[in-house]
């Protein structure tokens, strides 16, 4: 059976500057895989590259097995593919709210997320429904990114750097949201700088440097030497 | 002279320059788009209302419903096809297609019409009038402002009530993140043209009734709506309004002194406020 998201030499380019080289990645259904890496690794190009932001071959990317690299963002969202952006890329023009309900305007029809099951998940943001969403603390803006993602019912969520600016008490709160976005069906690829973090939430972690994959594995097979490696450059390993 | 009346000409006259902005603000607001071809579009509908009433013998005001949803499919084949091509970050590229499209529609309109100088009959209507507060007001003024209110309360509750409007809005924020909710920016710019082209049609039907007008009347037309969106705030609808009305005003006040000085004082308002108020009166609290 073919996996939910795959990668096959996957190549990006920023108009002459290539970001990355011929990444392989897979996620299948239920699963959630960490891609670690320094700055500038060419983690938030790989998520662009599968929300369709930037513009690939297509069978450079597949969904369930079919070519969807050409795709662009609007086409990749309405297949169940929804990206949580780096920076968390809020409407400043619009409220709390709005921006979950903006959301959802490319919806999969089937799915189990609402405004309401998104105000269960964070609370808070119910309190805050009416405040501009530029208003927020960072940790609830973030909040208001995985919200607004999941109003679209995705089966595939992409989540950027969500640790980025936040303090470590509000990225646990956020992390422990993850348990109930798994178990509403969705399998989760997050790119994270934080690798404590990353190897807690994922069953698999990629380690990306200088646009390749340096290492792939389980967190549980993955020994700290070969992290700290991959990470800041050495030789590739394979152990899963 | 009587400065009551005087005002009330002014606030009513504000109501046809708020429709000629309108359209206009609305572009500006979501796409940051100048259209230097307004005006000719305005004209264009005014024609295009003007060849149905004559050709069909129909009411004018049915006329326009009918003129409305083809402006909008202009307005939308355009933006498609054309103007979403130009938008980016220079400013320069919309500016040069719309001055070429507002060039290509006059002399297309003056090999179609010629250069006569025409008017939409409206009956009775041109010359009936109601007692407002002990000043005596057209009823043809009347409707106009009544009808840029309508124009500007309708695009306001879809702004801001409809799925559609946030989807104007959070296009406008960032486009980018925007296609990530699963919108098309392209479509949405369409849509957008072809919703202010509705309100152009509207602009057009009190113009033509209001007016003679012919194929270069349009420049003219676009100098009061820019004046009155850049009074009343770009982007912000109720400030076109308000710009509208501040720039009629100062029309009938000046035309009230000297004759004369009619064009000059709303020229000379508008100055004005740039001088004191860059930004506008209104201005959009995110830009």
């Amino acid at each position: 059976m073919a996996s939910l998201i795959e990668t096959r030499g996957l190549t990006a380019f920023y108009g002459d500057f290539q970001a990355i080289f011929g990444v392989d990645i897979r996620l299948d259904a239920g699963e959630t895989i960490a891609v670690i890496g320094a700055n500038g690794a060419g983690k938030s190009t790989l998520m662009r590259s599968i929300a369709g932001l930037i513009a690939n071959q297509r069978d450079m990317v597949l969904h369930r097995g079919e070519a969807i690299g050409a795709l662009g963002a609007p086409d990749v969202v309405r297949r169940g593919i929804a990206l949580v952006p780096e920076g968390r890329k809020l409407f400043p023009s619009l409220s709390v709210e709005e921006n979950l309900q903006i959301g959802g305007y490319g919806r999969r029809a089937n799915g189990r997320w609402s405004l309401e099951s998104i105000y269960d998940l964070f609370p808070v943001l119910k309190e805050r429904r009416r405040n501009p969403a530029t208003a927020l603390s960072g940790g609830q803006q973030q909040m208001v990114a995985i919200g607004r993602a999941l109003m679209s019912n995705p089966e595939v969520l992409l989540c950027d750097e969500l640790s980025l600016g936040l303090a470590p008490v509000v990225i646990k709160d956020i992390y422990a949201a993850f348990s109930k976005i798994k178990s509403s069906g969705a399998a989760i690829i997050i790119v994270e700088q934080d690798i404590a973090q990353a190897l807690k939430v994922a069953d698999r972690v990629y380690c990306m440097m200088e646009g390749r994959i340096t290492l792939t594995g389980r967190p549980s097979e993955l020994e700290r030497a070969q992290i700290h490696a991959a990470y800041f450059g050495a030789e590739t390993h394979e152990l899963a | 002279m009587n400065w009551l009346d005087t005002l009330l000409q002014g606030i009513l006259l504000g109501g046809l320059y708020a429709l000629f902005a309108a359209g206009l603000s609305l572009v500006f607001g979501i796409m940051r788009l100048v259209n230097l071809a307004h005006g000719d579009l305005i004209v264009l509908a005014a024609f295009l209302i003007l060849l149905i009433v004559s050709s069909l013998g129909l009411d004018p005001f049915v006329a326009a419903l009918i003129a409305a949803p083809l402006m909008f499919g202009i307005g939308w084949l355009m933006q498609y096809h054309l103007l979403n091509r130009t938008l980016g970050k220079d400013v320069l590229p919309p500016l040069l297609v719309t001055f070429g499209l507002s060039i290509v529609i006059q002399n297309g309109l003056l090999e179609a019409f010629t250069a006569d100088s025409r008017r939409i009959s409206a009956g009775t209507l041109e010359t009936a009038s109601m007692q407002v507060g002990g000043v005596n007001a057209g009823l043809m003024p009347l409707m106009t402002f009544a009808s840029a209110v309508i124009v500007i309360l309708a695009l306001n509750q879809l702004i801001y009530r409809t799925a559609l409007g946030r989807a104007f809005r959070a296009t406008s924020d960032d486009v980018v993140t925007a296609s990530l909710m699963g919108i098309r920016p392209n479509s949405i710019f369409a849509i957008a043209t072809g919703l202010a082209m509705m309100v152009v049609t509207i602009a057009a039907l009190y113009l033509g009734m209001r007016a003679n007008f012919d194929p270069t009347a349009g420049p003219a037309r676009l100098i009061y709506a820019f004046e009155a969106v850049i009074i009343g705030g770009l982007g912000s609808l109720w400030g076109t309004l308000a710009g509208g009305v501040i720039l009629g005003v100062a029309q009938t006040v000046g035309a009230a002194i000297n004759p004369e000085w009619q064009i000059l004082a709303g020229h000379i308002a508008f100055l004005l406020v740039l001088l004191f108020r860059p930004r506008g009166l209104f201005p959009r609290a995110v830009d």
